[in-house]
């Protein structure tokens, strides 16, 4: 079956996004490298710099034990006001084959409520992944999440 | 409040602040008189982002819009970006490159050095109407900004009274931006952040060699800079600019200015220390070092993650930061990859600088309330370099210095 009519396959990919959108505004940010391979790269860069072919990342992970640390840096180390996100994700799609695995998009927009209670758009763009299959489970071996919102509203901690 | 002092400092005691400063409108409108459009030397980008003729990048000195472009001769002009016709923006994109500048308004073109080329329509139709004879066109192009470069950085004033840069900056502020802009730069990428602040709060975060190992827990949770490294606090400019800055112990295997890229992974707690390594490239064993230069511009060297920072005023209470992440022509991939590792500690997500994003909000909030209440700096002495210590608030009653000799407060 070709992977653009795959439609199980489609339903695994919503479902691995779900979940990880699901971990990220359950605060549950330690589950999260599980939905990565072990050197799975996960970045979040602006649009920006994407379009003009710089490499800088706002979070460069390079693999999943970085993204450990990095939660664990927010948990222990990092200040900043409590806040929780929302993520709707949508558009998800599967765009081509690559290697054992498949190039996947989709598209987020993150709403950030400050724990006073106040509620704003705090980041929009697009998922741009590698997924591949792990001992049966989709996982990403690159997550890219590529933000049309340049201007970080004062500081970002959590993943997108 | 009259107009040439909306304010009184009060007892002369730079040590202590107003909390007025900081939202007080009138106050922010005299420091675009008075700093932005007044005596500083303002950066405004790099040589590097407009290497060729007809490249053109749009940024603000204050609020003033600003368009920075090379011309044919090679030379950097700065102009504000506005319309010697009707005042509207002439390039609204962030950068780019053309032969001309054209505002879309009315298509009044400019050359790349601001004369005015072109006047649409200037003879009319059928001998109707058109530019009226006396019209002097060479008098209005766009307002062209005296400019100097140092090190790859563009600076303009809009004063002619301003010493030359180098004499505003002075010789430790030279020989810093010496020590780390060492070969011709590359941007790596950008990041804007919006600061929930005013302008000052900024700054003066940058030259609080206080606060960094108490607010960034990272550095002492993970062994970046403890307070009992060694460094200093050096002073420009009469305190009007500051560069701070943090050197590890030497280590037994330690060989400045060769190739080694070290991890010092036995004191840190990560899973992967990779964003932690640190070549030593500049020739010593500095690890931290940033450098303010007044007003609005900062200079950052955090291992090998090299940067400019230009802070905007958006407002008494709103400022966007641009930091411009660098690294040299010619990095090899290793020293290019750690970079952009490394800069997982830097920008609006860095595990080190994220809580200067929040840190500002939480004064200018709390100030709102008393603007005739003032804050304290009692730490160390007058407004005096230090060595081997950086408890001190010395740089941040330099910037004060600064800011009532600009605002003749």
């Amino acid at each position: 079956m070709d992977f653009d009519t795959d439609m199980t396959l489609l339903a695994r990919l919503n479902a691995l996004y779900a979940a990880w959108a699901h971990i990220v505004d359950d605060d549950r940010l330690e589950e999260l490298p599980d939905l990565m391979t072990r050197e799975g790269v996960y970045r979040v860069q602006t649009r920006e710099n994407h379009e003009l072919g710089l490499p800088l990342s706002l979070i460069y992970c390079d693999g999943a034990d970085m993204l450990a640390d990095r939660i664990t840096a927010m948990r222990t180390a990092n200040v900043f006001e409590p806040h929780v996100y929302c993520h709707a994700i949508s558009a998800v799609a599967v765009t081509a084959r690559e290697g054992a695995g498949w190039r996947a998009r989709g598209n987020f927009t993150v709403a950030r409520t400050m724990a006073e209670g106040e509620t704003m758009i705090f980041a929009c763009g697009r998922y741009f992944d590698h997924v591949v299959e792990v001992d049966g489970a989709l996982k990403f071996r690159e997550r890219v999440a590529i933000l049309d919102s340049r201007r970080i509203d004062t500081l970002l901690v959590a993943p997108i | 409040m009259d107009d040439a002092k909306p304010f009184a400092w009060p007892d002369d005691d730079i040590s202590r602040v107003p909390y007025q400063v900081y939202t007080d409108a009138a106050l922010y409108a005299l420091e675009q008189e008075r700093i932005f459009r007044g005596a500083a030397w303002n950066y405004v980008g790099l040589e590097a982002e407009v290497p060729n003729e007809g490249d053109f990048k749009t940024t603000y000195i204050g609020d003033a819009p600003i368009v920075v472009t090379r011309g044919a001769d090679g030379v950097v002009n700065v102009m504000v970006n506005r319309c010697a016709h009707k005042g509207s923006l002439v390039c609204f994109k962030q950068r780019g490159n053309a032969p001309e500048l054209t505002c879309v308004y009315h298509n009044w073109t400019y050359g790349l050095a601001g004369e005015l080329t072109g006047v649409a329509f200037r003879r009319g139709v059928g001998g109707k109407g058109g530019l009226r004879a006396s019209f002097d066109q060479k008098a209005h192009g766009l307002r062209r900004l005296r400019v100097e470069t140092y090190r790859g950085l563009i600076f303009a004033t809009f004063s002619n009274a301003t010493p030359a840069f180098k004499d505003y900056a002075g010789p430790d502020m030279i020989a810093a931006m010496d020590r780390v802009l060492v070969k011709p730069l590359r941007v790596l990428g950008y990041h804007s952040q919006i600061l929930p602040n005013n302008w000052k709060l900024y700054v003066e975060n940058n030259k609080d060699s206080y606060h960094a190992s108490l607010l960034h827990v990272f550095h002492n949770t993970f062994g970046v800079v403890r307070p009992t490294m060694g460094g200093g606090i050096k002073l420009g400019h009469d305190g009007w600019h500051h560069l701070s800055y943090t050197q590890r112990e030497a280590l037994a295997d330690d060989h400045i200015g060769k190739e080694k890229v070290r991890s010092l992974q036995e004191s840190y707690k990560l899973r992967d220390a990779a964003m932690m390594e640190h070549k030593l490239e500049l020739g010593d064993l500095v690890t931290n070092s940033i450098q303010t230069i007044f007003p609005t511009l900062v200079v950052q060297q955090i291992l090998n993650a090299l940067a400019t920072r230009q802070l905007i005023p958006k407002g008494p209470d709103r400022s966007e930061l641009i930091w411009t992440i660098l690294g040299f022509e010619g990095d090899d991939p290793d020293l290019h990859e750690l970079r952009l590792k490394v800069n997982n500690l830097v920008g609006p997500a860095g595990l080190i600088s994220m809580e200067d994003g929040c840190v500002g909000g939480w004064v200018q909030r709390a100030a709102k309330g008393d603007p005739a209440a003032r804050s304290i700096m009692p730490m160390g002495e007058g407004v005096e370099p230090s060595e081997g210590s950086r408890i001190t608030e010395a740089a941040v009653r330099g910037f004060w210095r600064g800011w009532r000799a600009c605002m003749g407060i």
